[in-house]
């Protein structure tokens, strides 16, 4: 953050600040630069700096927001005063007293840890853009394929007018590579770590190593190729191996979304919808088997949604949301814990400064168990290992499911056969996770995320995180491709 | 709006040097949302924004910047000499580009809606009023929209309306609810009312005890909303050229020649009918129409400056997503007041949800039902249907099992708010489908 703009922006908000029972000012400026190469060509590289500032005001009961671009002491000004008019309008006819919530009043700083490796210089990252993506042309039915790496970095200030100060600074990398393999009228796309980027970290450079960029190309391709050649995946009513890249999405939609705060309260029953969770069902509710360990967790400096405080200023601090299976803690901010009288977690956030914080479920993880990778395997008579998002849908109350990944692999007699095309799946939420058999150890943890979290009237597309181990599932409808 | 705009681009027209030259394309909005839930407001305010896509070009090399403006010219000329600065310390940095088609034929338009909408806190005064013993959830936006492009050739295109979108749900209990919406460029209380009791006569039909049925496959009717769901589907690089040159969309194998809709079913992107700017963010002009289906078989495509220098054809002035944002399906023949008689025994869809592909190449989409479902026995609504999971072939649906689109269609406006409103629209008729697959 350049050092000026938040010191005036400071200066101006407490000068400017309204005679009111409750201010904030939420600041936000973000740098980001995409740089993509397709078949061999750059795309137009494109870098953008996003800065602007939400003012919100509560007063008599009524809420209000105003947020600009225009960061002058006329643009302040303008904001605090449009902010002022919607919480006077709201005044009296609101969901809640917002008058009523203790808001918290937050000192602090937080940054991503320093990168352990510098991001390069542009023309050395277009350089290994370009390497790699040379390296997916590896046979005529290599269609089309693509190498990139975003990098970004933001810087937030939170302040309110009678006193609170928090500065947080992140760096995020997403580096990514598809390759699309066709064949008559079969097509076939691999990724790295997904399509929608699941590689997403707060750090440096050394993402991509992590997430085994270099040398991806060929290896990819190869994958893509192979997957073409494979038979559709089976049908039937048998184990499922979900590894990490799909295990990130199980977690996000039939966990995450259905624990959110705002979701029970019916905020979101218009747009993204309700949940079949309500809230007499925390604490005795059993969501899974007791292998099931579920936290939010703010506390993993690389994973993609960890802060030190949510955009309404509350403290960010591990939890448990389902211990053993049992349903403990929501996925809600403080004045969706004070509509709820629930107890929930830091996770009001916002996708920038021109949209109110929302209920979001941040980095939302499973907690490793004690199965071997081979454990797992070792135990399935029949069943398929499936891996790396590919499609998801469930409906507007987060039960009825149906994923489909980029990769399986056949599991016989306790071990890992052939590969299979097109496998998918479909199943309950409220039974699904009751049929959790085995939870993978930490050698098969990963931590994954996605820039592309989207929810929120009007709406918002957030970044989360889920880290989780290899998982094994009985008794799944899984099936395949036409 | 507009003049500031103008003023940015005589910025930039002083600041190239020798062989340089410059687009620019601004989006910006000045927006009243107000949220609703339970009845009453859950958050209200105001966003005001200003972003300025910035292209430098020096002969084949390019690269864009992106950055959010005050509004006023006097502070944002300096930033608009970082950004120039900051691109041309790029521009060494890249290759050429050889998929770079510009728009060189100075084609100047202007589109302006000035504002006729009431102060945002009276229409929320009326939508309380008309919401008085609902549970009634849902958004209001309103206020004007900015779409401006320019560039060194001296091209200037301008798009601005105010308008109101106001989507919004009435709730019986848990997921059963009626959803309905209401837009414009003109405030209309009387429609809002109508709207409103319309919903409420259907809510009343949703207090009936639910009705589940097995999966399998039963006669439908889909609902203008919910076939723009799965027509929707086809903006996941379906009708982008781009996609089907590379073997990625479902309607390959319509351009392959192997798999035909039903004659009945023409599609079209109708620039000229829809809200969206009739300009593209390089400076193209979308002609009126791109027929992309024509009776039944694969017509057209959406073709972007980009691809079109690619693979050596002509632009039709998509945007870079190459997707649809006038979408427009012809009217049938089924009158819609027989829509229940003709369904006969099924299931009749409001909106669908959640779509996504569960075979792209098949053309194999699943999703669930949402909001108002209801089961209907001999022409006659019974009970509202609990939600269901559908997974089913487009090439069948709107192939051989369609029985008959509508003879009157619906316009709908897109709610999209993810960055910033949207312009895009829709004008579709309802399908009647032999049946359609329930999976769970």
């Amino acid at each position: 953050m350049s050092t000026a703009l938040p010191d005036s922006i400071r200066s101006l908000f407490r000068s400017l600040a309204p005679a009111v029972d409750f201010c904030s000012l939420r600041f936000v400026e973000e740098t980001s630069e995409q740089l993509s190469v397709r078949q061999d060509v750059l795309e137009p590289p494109a870098t953008t700096v996003d800065c602007g500032a939400m003012v919100t005001v509560v007063h008599r009961g009524g809420w209000g927001y105003a947020a600009t671009s225009d960061l002058s002491a006329a643009g302040l000004r303008n904001a605090i005063a449009r902010a002022c008019r919607w919480a006077e309008a709201s005044a009296g006819r609101s969901v809640v007293d917002y008058s009523r919530i203790d808001l918290p009043r937050p000192q602090g700083r937080y940054a991503s840890s320093a990168p352990s490796t510098p991001i390069p210089a542009r023309r050395e990252l277009i350089a290994l853009l370009m390497q790699e993506s040379a390296a997916c042309r590896i046979d005529p039915r290599v269609v089309d394929w693509q190498a990139s790496v975003w990098n970004v970095s933001t810087s937030q200030l939170y302040l309110t007018a009678d006193g609170a100060d928090v500065e947080q600074q992140f760096r995020y990398l997403v580096p990514n590579l598809a390759v699309t393999a066709s064949d008559g009228n079969d097509t076939q796309t691999r990724s790295l770590g997904g399509q929608y980027n699941g590689y997403c970290r707060q750090g440096g450079f050394e993402i991509l190593e992590q997430a085994g960029f270099h040398g991806a190309g060929r290896r990819v391709a190869g994958e893509a190729l192979e997957l073409l050649a494979a038979p559709n995946c089976p049908s039937g009513s048998m184990d499922l191996l979900l590894m990490p890249e799909q295990m990130m999405l199980q977690i996000h939609e039939s966990i995450g979304h259905p624990l959110e705060l705002d979701r029970i309260l019916g905020d979101e029953r218009n747009f993204a919808g309700t949940s079949f969770v309500t809230l007499d069902m925390f604490g005795n509710y059993r969501y899974g088997s007791e292998l099931l360990n579920v936290t939010y967790d703010p506390d993993r400096p690389e994973q993609y949604a960890s802060y030190g405080w949510d955009d309404e200023g509350s403290k960010a601090e591990r939890a448990y949301l389902i211990r053993d299976g049992l349903l403990e803690r929501p996925l809600g901010g403080a004045i969706s814990q004070a509509r709820s009288g629930m107890q929930g977690v830091a996770n009001a956030r916002a996708c920038s400064w021109n949209r109110p914080p929302i209920d979001r479920m941040a980095n939302l993880n499973i907690e490793p168990g004690t199965s071997t990778l081979d454990d797992m395997i070792r135990s399935v008579e029949r069943g398929v290992l499936m891996d790396t998002n590919l499609s998801w849908s469930i409906d507007d109350s987060r039960n009825k499911f149906q994923f489909g990944c980029e990769y399986g692999r056949l599991i016989e007699d306790g071990e890992l056969k052939g590969m299979v095309k097109n496998p998918n799946y479909r199943g309950i939420s409220s039974t699904f996770w009751r049929s959790l058999k085995a939870v993978g150890d930490r050698s098969t943890f990963s931590v994954m995320g996605t820039p592309f979290c989207g929810k929120g009237e009007p709406s918002q597309v957030i970044r989360v995180g889920h880290a989780s181990p290899a998982c094994l599932f009985a008794n799944v409808d899984v099936f395949g491709g036409a | 709006m507009r003049q500031y705009f103008l003023d940015l681009a005589a910025r930039l027209d002083t600041r190239m040097r020798d062989g340089e030259d410059y687009q620019c394309w601004l989006s910006a909005e000045s927006t009243d949302f107000v949220r609703f839930n339970r009845g009453a407001i859950r958050q209200p305010g105001h966003v005001r924004q200003i972003y300025l896509t910035l292209t430098l070009f020096d002969g084949r090399r390019h690269a864009d910047m992106t950055m959010a403006l005050s509004g006023s010219i006097d502070a944002d000329r300096f930033v608009l000499d970082r950004m120039v600065a900051a691109l041309r310390s790029q521009l060494p940095d890249l290759p050429e580009d050889p998929h770079l088609l510009r728009a060189t034929e100075v084609r100047s338009t202007g589109h302006t809606l000035p504002s006729r909408l009431p102060e945002t806190a009276a229409m929320v005064d009326e939508v309380l009023a008309a919401a008085r013993g609902h549970d009634m959830v849902g958004l209001l936006a309103a206020g004007p929209v900015y779409r401006g492009y320019a560039n060194s050739f001296g091209q200037r295109n301008w798009h601005e309306a105010a308008s109101f979108n106001f989507d919004w749900s009435l709730y019986h209990q848990r997921d059963k609810a009626v959803k309905a919406s209401l837009a414009g460029f003109e405030w209309d209380g009387a429609a809002l009312n109508e709207k409103f009791a319309d919903a409420g006569r259907q809510l009343s039909i949703l207090q009936r005890t639910p009705m589940s049925i097995p999966p399998g496959a039963y006669r439908a009717y889909l609902a203008p909303s919910a076939l723009q769901e799965l027509i929707g589907m086809l903006n996941w690089d379906g009708v982008s050229e781009k996609s089907i040159r590379t073997r990625q969309s479902p309607l390959c194998r319509m351009r392959d020649g192997s798999v035909a809709l039903n004659p009945a079913v023409t599609l079209s992107e109708h620039t000229a009918g829809g809200l969206a700017p009739a300009f593209q963010g390089d400076g193209f002009i979308k002609p009126d129409r791109v027929v992309l289906i024509e009776k039944g078989r694969l017509a057209g495509s959406l073709v972007s400056p980009r691809t079109a220098k690619e693979y050596g054809i002509d632009t039709n002035g998509a945007d870079a997503g190459e997707s649809m944002a006038s979408m427009e399906l012809a009217a049938g023949t089924l009158p819609a007041s027989r829509v229940l008689a003709e369904l006969g025994t099924g299931v009749y869809v409001s909106n669908l949800w959640y779509l996504n592909f569960s075979d792209r190449m098949n053309g194999r989409i699943t999703g669930m039902t949402r909001f108002a479902t209801f089961w209907v026995e001999d022409g006659e609504i019974k009970a509202p249907l609990n939600v269901m999971r559908f997974d089913d072939s487009l090439f069948r649906l709107l192939g051989d099992k369609l029985a008959g689109l509508t003879d009157e269609r619906e316009m709908l406006i897109d709610t999209d708010t993810y960055g910033a409103r949207s312009t895009g629209s829709a004008l579709l008729p309802g399908a009647l489908v032999k049946d359609f697959v329930f999976v769970l």
